[in-house]
């Protein structure tokens, strides 16, 4: 510590601004730390996600074909993107727990610039989104029903953590949006719901109904996708330009709200 | 309104002022809950904000610290921008309540935010200063409020702030911790940091500030010692043992404000309390006087009671 210590004075030159804006790795360490011994968040990294794989990856026809692999493995991928969906919009989501507790007043009495505040965040729902990832994949191999080329599989797990982005954008979204703990109540089925309409739970077949030209416009739709296009070996430019643009709606009103938020603080 | 300037003791004007604010005014919609406020602190100074709840302090806080703007004039704190004195870690405050995750422990909290300071104190050292090395790894959610407020004071002063701001910090401390408290933070403030806290204990504010700012209604109606303060609201009780008083009568002698009857207890205030006393004891049966000079409690209600409302038209 450099502060002059003579009697009735303190220089302020003396002072330093951190770095990036206060961004460093310890805080990452005790974020992540802390995710990990949250039982509900492990329950719905870890088991939730592998639950629903055992639960519809067996069910009849998994030895079908699909793409360059078979049915088993599009379900897999499928679990894998919506347990890391969900991961990671609960991550995002500590911000309204987090601004009911004060503790982004808090933070606000420090250098940490509210753009890193948020940035760690996005990082913890990635790493967490990851997590959920590896353990559906892991359940997979388990399982020994999914089969799909090696470089597919890695490439499948690969863009359903990247996919992750945009529901840890939404995550904090809807945590600067909702107050407090009613942020995951919202969601939880929110995102049940998108994974209906965005062919996660049950392919939706007839592309000539209604359903599925809705289904066309969610959120969910794009990144499953593009999830799966290693597998199914095709990626059509509308589930491109769906990933591309909820995640720029979702950040745009994650930092539309956060600076609505710091401003008023 | 007229403002009440007294002299402000020890400061020290050739160093840059802790706080600056002048012709600082915040409005929210239609409300305004900042009217004008021209205030200097010193360094080194210990400053009680007193005023009455809505009378603009907290508005007052959040300007300084930089968690708002105002609507006109100029913040600055130590010659900076009140964000900028923050990033350099000059400012911390502590909050009576909230500001704390439940599901950190008192090490992880006080690691959290050392880190982000360019320059902190050792985390060990800030533990054992604020006496919770011995729960730094219990969970915050399990400490008590005691334990919670100790927990915000240590990470309050791990940037070695130049300013600190409080918001009624001895709540829920006894006689023993309180004074231990303010010992600690006076012997901060002979190396120069400036403490401005809330409080509405009438008495901590007389006994420990060197300097008193009363605001109502986003004015500030006096700023002085505390026994300027006290002074500023002139006037005496008369207290006697007085059975079957004639209040009119009493009402009437010269210079009376009021007249409370408690029983067989009379209590008189008055400008003049000798003239009081003395006919009291040779025209009555009074016994058992008493004369006491009003307390700062009385000073602060005079000073923001309903009377000084010749400002407050438009809310």
């Amino acid at each position: 510590m450099t502060t002059v210590t003579t009697p009735g004075t303190i220089d302020p030159t003396t002072r330093k601004v951190p770095p990036l804006g206060g961004f460093n790795t310890t805080i990452l360490g005790i974020e992540l730390k802390r995710m990990l011994r949250n039982r509900r968040t492990i329950f719905f990294t870890l088991v939730f996600p592998a639950g629903l794989f055992f639960a519809f990856g067996g069910t009849k026809g998994w030895d079908d074909n699909a793409g360059h692999g078979n049915v088993a493995a599009y379900i897999m991928v499928s679990m894998a993107l919506y347990g890391a969906a969900l991961t990671a919009a609960s991550s995002g989501a500590m911000v309204a727990m987090e601004r009911a507790l004060g503790w982004s007043r808090q933070l606000r009495l420090t250098p940490l610039s509210p753009v890193v505040y948020i940035s760690i965040k996005a990082m913890v729902a990635l790493v967490m989104g990851a997590l959920a990832v590896v353990v559906v994949n892991t359940a997979g191999l388990v399982q020994g029903k999914p089969d799909m080329p090696v470089g597919r599989w890695v490439a499948c797990g690969v863009l359903a953590v990247v996919c992750t982005l945009v529901f840890a954008a939404l995550g904090v979204f809807v945590g600067y949006l909702v107050p407090g703990e009613n942020a995951m109540q919202i969601l939880g089925p929110g995102l049940a719901l998108m994974s209906f309409l965005g062919n996660v739970f049950i392919p939706i077949d007839d592309h000539t109904s209604l359903i599925w030209h809705i289904a066309q416009w969610t959120p969910m739709f794009g990144v499953a996708e593009v999830t799966r296009s290693p597998l199914t070996g095709d990626l059509p430019w509308y589930a491109v330009v769906n990933a591309v643009g909820w995640l720029v709606v979702f950040v745009l009103g994650a930092a539309w709200r956060m600076s609505k938020d710091t401003a008023r603080v | 309104m007229t403002q009440t300037q007294l002299s402000t003791t020890g400061a020290r004007p050739s160093q840059v002022p802790a706080v600056s604010l002048s012709g600082v005014t915040k409005d929210f919609g239609a409300v305004h809950a900042v009217r004008g406020i021209d205030l200097q602190l010193q360094q080194g100074e210990i400053v009680a904000f007193l005023g009455p709840n809505g009378a603009g302090k907290t508005t007052t806080i959040d300007m300084v610290l930089g968690l708002s703007r105002p609507t006109t004039g100029e913040v600055s704190v130590l010659g900076l921008q009140p964000r900028q004195a923050i990033a350099r870690g000059l400012v911390s405050a502590v909050m009576q309540t909230g500001g704390l995750v439940k599901d950190l422990t008192v090490r992880e909290t006080v690691e959290y935010t050392a880190s982000l300071f360019a320059d902190s104190k050792p985390v060990d050292e800030v533990l054992e200063n604020a006496g919770i090395t011995e729960i730094a790894d219990r969970k915050v959610a399990k400490c008590s409020g005691g334990e919670q407020q100790r927990l915000r004071f240590a990470m309050a002063l791990l940037p070695d702030p130049a300013l600190l701001l409080l918001d009624e910090p001895t709540t829920g401390m006894d006689v023993e911790g309180r004074r231990t408290f303010w010992s600690a933070i006076r012997r901060d403030a002979e190396q120069g940091r400036t403490v401005l806290f809330a409080t509405h204990y009438l008495e901590e504010a007389d006994q420990y500030a060197d300097r008193i700012v009363l605001i109502s209604k986003g004015l500030i109606v006096a700023d002085g010692s505390g026994s300027e303060i006290r002074a500023l609201a002139a006037g005496r009780s008369v207290r006697a043992t007085l059975p079957d008083a004639d209040v009119d009568r009493l009402a009437a002698i010269g210079g009376v404000d009021g007249v409370e009857v408690r029983g067989e207890t009379v209590i008189l205030h008055a400008k003049d309390s000798d003239a009081v006393a003395r006919y009291l004891l040779t025209e009555t049966d009074a016994r058992d006087l008493e004369i006491t000079s009003k307390g700062l409690e009385d000073a602060f209600l005079s000073l923001t009671g309903p009377h000084h409302d010749d400002a407050g038209d438009d809310q």
